[in-house]
């Protein structure tokens, strides 16, 4: 079967991996490219826990044609480190118990991360709505809404 | 006391309760702690099943059953082993112990779950092929391809529907679609006292029926497993599984494998709610993976966890209470159906703990429940948080709003009246112990602005029980309704140690004789009186109450009974030391 | 087997297209059948960034096929549509899902079509051929070809036009049924009405009935409640996993009662 190569930048570093036919995004990124953070949880655009950003814009990556990010910037929750020194809200979701089975995770901050990128002080309700396309299945709601406003409130340790 | 959450819901410390019983010196408790997964969460490391990658994987899916209830003629893969990509297709002549229940490791109940069936189908999805092929799509497209020739058969989806006389057979070996407990009866007995007389004497008599629908648990990773061929003549595999060791135990029976010769890998499961431990995709990966010599992945897509997934069953109970006019509840009886779907799965067990929990967090002197395991032929059901007690509670508590209303109490009191008092005998004949229900209605009251009567806002869980009300029924009414011959009455099992075939007395022989080793057959006991009407001693002295009246007034404070076992509370340095 | 075609313009896809293919636009409706393996053999997708395009001229915005629903949303003109937009799935959806791609979405989506059709929108076709309305669409969708653009009349009030989402789960949720309505009104009397509904049929449907007792009429209580009453005449809810048609029929009245309240205390 004819693979198609494609060119990308993964969390600001080049990349260049094969894309099978119709294959998606969230499995070319965890087979072809060994991201293994975005998640499947549904194949049906339902969960969010396969988020990623394409240019900076987040996308469910099952629903993503891997060939259709050719020359495109991909971000995952891979890319939220600075070196060693996690994300704010990677801390964060520590403190305020935000993970549970971990599974949602990646999915949940790449939503957070681009909703603070584009406003840094969201308001309870904006917060809901960055993670109305992400579920989570461990009741952990409140606990994710509240170490986002953490961070955007400046209270979670840096 | 706030919650670390700053916005979230407001955790209360009520340190005022119990203060004279708990060591007050929690280091941990109230405290934000981050626990040691937080950080392979957060940076999405945690090791899922579904992040081990191979070289050469092989995708495993299976077809399925279109209808709820057929018997097969024929499986036809040769059309799926010629599709694009198709590596090896399995039936169930390919599985070395093609039939097994899950508690069979723990002796409890007979085998009657193919892991791939090959005469019947008995749940719409049941798997009668597995496709493994070098992409997921390919073994989707193979898995269409698998031709069956299906002779459909009259299906029942409701319980009670399902044991009348008449209806189809869900499953041969249980007669009537009823799980045979005890090896004597076909349903799950508690008798307490003498439920119809104190219901005669009752003021009241309130009846309610209470249905609870089946409850996927909807993790947010499907289950699970890749296996792989490993050194040492062994196979690795890394699987969802919420029962590790369950899910190892299961797979060497159904393998026919020493467990030595399996190295399985989980722990990090991406939720499971208990409906992760059924261990279905263990042995099929593993047989794939012995079948292939390569890797192979079986996990289940969005749309088959949903339906074939099993779930909290469904249940149905009818609950009959006897109430005085002054809210004092004397007798409580239970009918229940557990829909345990086509095969028995956890079902039985839940229905073992169900009973246990009866009549619920109250002291009620007459108490009889007859509790079905059923057969129907939707889903297979199976664990789900709280399961067994879970659905019951549901049932209880609508009723006792319903009692309160017949007698025209606020509910709060009257669960205050009739709640457990610390050494209180309980309907399973154990004394009430570490009892908390009677604070926690008062602080709901509390919280809720309700005005409760002086003397139950005054209620103290640790006063007022035990003397009478620790004494068991004077007399225990009991009966052989429900009483099945032919199955082995030496525990919960049914097994014993012979190797025939099941021959129940009451269903026909299976059309098809399992081609592996066979379940064991139902011995042949002499009946035994039931086992409900043993029960221990009473602990203390006391008067006998008479059956059927209402439960003797609170008695003035007194030392909570000991029990010489050792408890929870103990173990965990709660309270009441 | 899947094989993806990408073409520079769509009038090329166009001249591809086929009984075995099928257009890729956000990839919410087609991903999802290629992961389920539903999907027609052939992808088609078009890389021609016009697709993206929206202008505004006088009454008339005109929507490339492939604006999303972030999109919309991030448009001054389309202030009337945002309410509808933001009811679209969550933002990933958003960044995804298509304008045109809604006229094609089955039951139970396609929120934003039944807002296109309560407006009076018409599709574009991709070639030489006229706009036809959303309507006229929708009722033979399987056959309508490419569509380039869609172009939505902008309500002269915005307060004329309202739209209602229900759906179980909040914030988010599928739906129920949705409700669009056009109620422009000349002299406070409404000239024009139209009302559609999403999730009441296999596609969004127009409400003849509720369209009838609000025509010429004032927004009252009277004229609200011959609407709510004849609410479901024309409809063809179905039942699925999230609603029975009788639960649909039920409340859809009531819902509509909601918003034509609303609509008329503004």
């Amino acid at each position: 079967m004819a693979k198609t190569p494609v060119n990308f930048t993964l969390n600001g570093s080049p990349r260049s991996a094969f894309a099978g036919p119709g294959q998606n995004l969230l499995d070319f990124l965890r087979r072809e490219v060994g991201d293994l953070t975005p998640k499947f949880g549904c194949g049906q655009g339902t969960c969010g826990a396969c988020t990623v950003t394409i240019d900076g814009a987040t996308h469910l990556s099952c629903l993503v044609l891997a060939e259709s990010v050719e020359g495109r910037a991909i971000g995952t929750a891979a890319g939220l480190p600075d070196g060693a020194t996690l994300d704010p809200l990677q801390e964060a979701f520590m403190d305020h118990f935000a993970a549970q089975c971990g599974y949602c995770t990646p999915g949940m901050l790449v939503s957070a991360r681009a909703l603070l990128d584009a406003n840094p002080r969201p308001s309870r309700d904006e917060v809901i709505e960055a993670i109305s396309g992400n579920l989570c299945r461990c009741t952990g709601y409140e606990p994710i809404i509240a170490a986002i406003l953490a961070v955007a409130e400046g209270r979670a340790r840096a | 006391m706030r919650d670390m959450t700053a916005d979230g819901p407001m955790v209360e410390f009520r340190k005022d309760l119990f203060a004279d019983e708990r060591d007050d010196n929690l280091n941990e408790i109230g405290k934000p702690t981050r626990r040691q997964d937080a950080p392979g969460h957060v940076t999405g490391r945690s090791p899922f099943f579904d992040d081990h990658l191979f070289d050469g994987l092989l995708h495993l899916r299976c077809a399925r059953s279109p209808h709820h209830h057929a018997r097969i003629r024929r499986i036809d893969t040769s059309a799926a082993e010629r599709m694009p990509g198709v590596v090896r297709v399995l039936t169930g002549r390919d599985v070395p112990v093609n039939l097994n229940t899950l508690l069979s490791l723990l002796d409890f109940g007979l085998d009657d779950e193919p892991l791939l069936s090959e005469s019947k189908v008995a749940y719409m999805g049941e798997p009668v092929a597995a496709v493994i092929a070098e992409t997921e799509a390919e073994a989707r497209a193979a898995a269409a391809a698998v031709q069956v020739e299906w002779e459909v058969l009259p299906h029942v989806l409701d319980v009670e529907e399902a044991i009348k006389p008449g209806a189809p057979a869900v499953l041969d070996i249980y007669p009537n679609n009823k799980f045979v407990y005890h090896g004597k009866y076909d349903h799950q007995k508690l008798r307490y006292g003498d439920v119809d007389q104190a219901l005669a004497q009752a003021d009241h008599v309130v009846e309610g029926r209470y249905q609870m629908s089946p409850i996927e648990q909807a993790p947010m990773e499907t289950c699970g497993a890749i296996a792989a061929p490993e050194q040492n003549d062994r196979y690795v595999c890394y699987t969802s599984t919420q029962a590790l060791f369950f899910s190892l135990g299961t797979a060497a029976k159904v393998l026919s494998l020493p467990s030595s010769r399996l190295h399985f890998v989980g722990g990090t499961v991406g939720g499971g709610f208990g409906g992760k431990v059924d261990s279905i995709h263990e042995p099929l990966a593993i047989l794939g993976a012995m079948l292939t010599g390569r890797p192979v992945k079986y996990a289940w897509d969005r749309a088959e966890e949903m339906q074939v997934g099993a779930p909290r069953g469904a249940e149905r109970w009818y609950v009959t209470d006897g109430v005085m006019n002054d809210g004092r509840i004397v007798a409580r009886k239970f009918t229940g159906y557990f829909d345990s779907g086509a095969y028995t799965r956890l079902s039985s067990y839940a229905i073992i703990k169900g009973v246990g929990h009866l009549p619920g967090p109250y002291t009620i002197p007459n108490v009889y429940a007859d509790v079905y395991c059923v057969y129907t032929n939707r889903s297979p059901a199976t664990a789900m948080r709280g399961f067994g007690i879970t659905g019951v509670d549901f049932a209880i508590e609508a009723h006792m709003d319903k009692v309160a209303e017949t007698v025209g109490m606020n509910p709060i009191e009257l669960r205050i009246l009739n709640a457990y008092r610390d050494g209180d005998m309980k309907a399973h004949r154990r004394l009430a112990k570490n009892c908390a229900l009677i604070e926690c209605a008062q602080v709901v009251a509390e919280k809720a602005g309700v005005t409760i009567a002086p003397e139950l806002k005054s209620a103290a869980s640790a006063r007022d029980g035990g003397g009478p009300r620790a004494a068991l029924p004077a007399q225990t009414a009991t009966d052989t309704e429900g009483r099945v011959e032919g199955f082995a009455a030496t525990s919960y099992a049914n097994k014993s140690a012979t190797s025939d075939a099941p021959q129940p007395p009451h269903a026909p022989p299976p059309a098809t004789p399992a081609r592996h080793p066979p379940p064991a057959t139902p011995a042949r006991h002499p009946p035994q009186a039931p086992a409900m009407t043993s029960g221990q001693r009473p602990p203390e002295g006391g008067s006998m109450p008479p059956s059927g009246g209402p439960p003797p007034a609170p008695q003035p404070p007194k030392k909570p009974a000991r029990s010489g076992a050792m408890r929870f509370s103990s173990l965990s340095g709660f309270r009441r030391r | 087997m899947t094989t993806v075609e990408t073409y520079p313009t769509l009038a090329e896809a166009a001249r591809a297209m086929g009984g075995d293919a099928v257009y890729l636009g956000g990839g919410t409706l087609v991903m999802r059948a290629v992961n389920e393996g539903g999907a027609a053999p052939r992808l088609l997708r078009v890389t021609d960034p016009a697709l993206r395009e929206i202008r505004a001229s006088g009454d008339t915005i005109r929507l490339g096929a492939g604006v999303t629903m972030a999109d919309v949303l991030a448009h001054r003109d389309l202030a009337f549509l945002h309410a509808v937009a933001r009811l679209v799935g969550g933002p990933q959806v958003r960044n995804m899902a298509t304008v045109a791609g809604n006229l094609f979405a089955a039951h139970p989506y396609g929120d934003f079509a039944a807002a296109l059709l309560a407006l009076g929108a018409r599709a574009l076709p991709e070639g030489q051929g006229s706009a036809r309305g959303v309507e006229e669409l929708l009722r033979d969708r399987d056959r309508a070809g490419l569509i380039a653009a869609i172009e939505v009349p902008r309500p002269r009030d915005p307060r004329a036009f309202g739209f209602r989402k229900v759906s179980r789960v909040k914030p988010k949720g599928v739906s129920v049924l949705s409700i669009a309505a056009c109620l422009p009104r000349e002299s406070g009397r409404i000239r024009g009405a139209r009302v559609a509904f999403g999730a009441m049929g296999p596609t969004p449907l127009r409400a003849p009935g509720a369209e009838r007792a609000l025509e010429g009429q004032n927004l009252d209580a009277e004229s609200i409640d011959r609407a709510a009453a004849a609410a479901t005449e024309g409809l063809s809810p179905p039942t699925d996993e999230i609603a029975t048609e009788w639960y649909r029929r039920e409340v859809a009245g009531v819902h509509l009662r909601r918003l034509l309240t609303e609509m008329g205390a503004s």
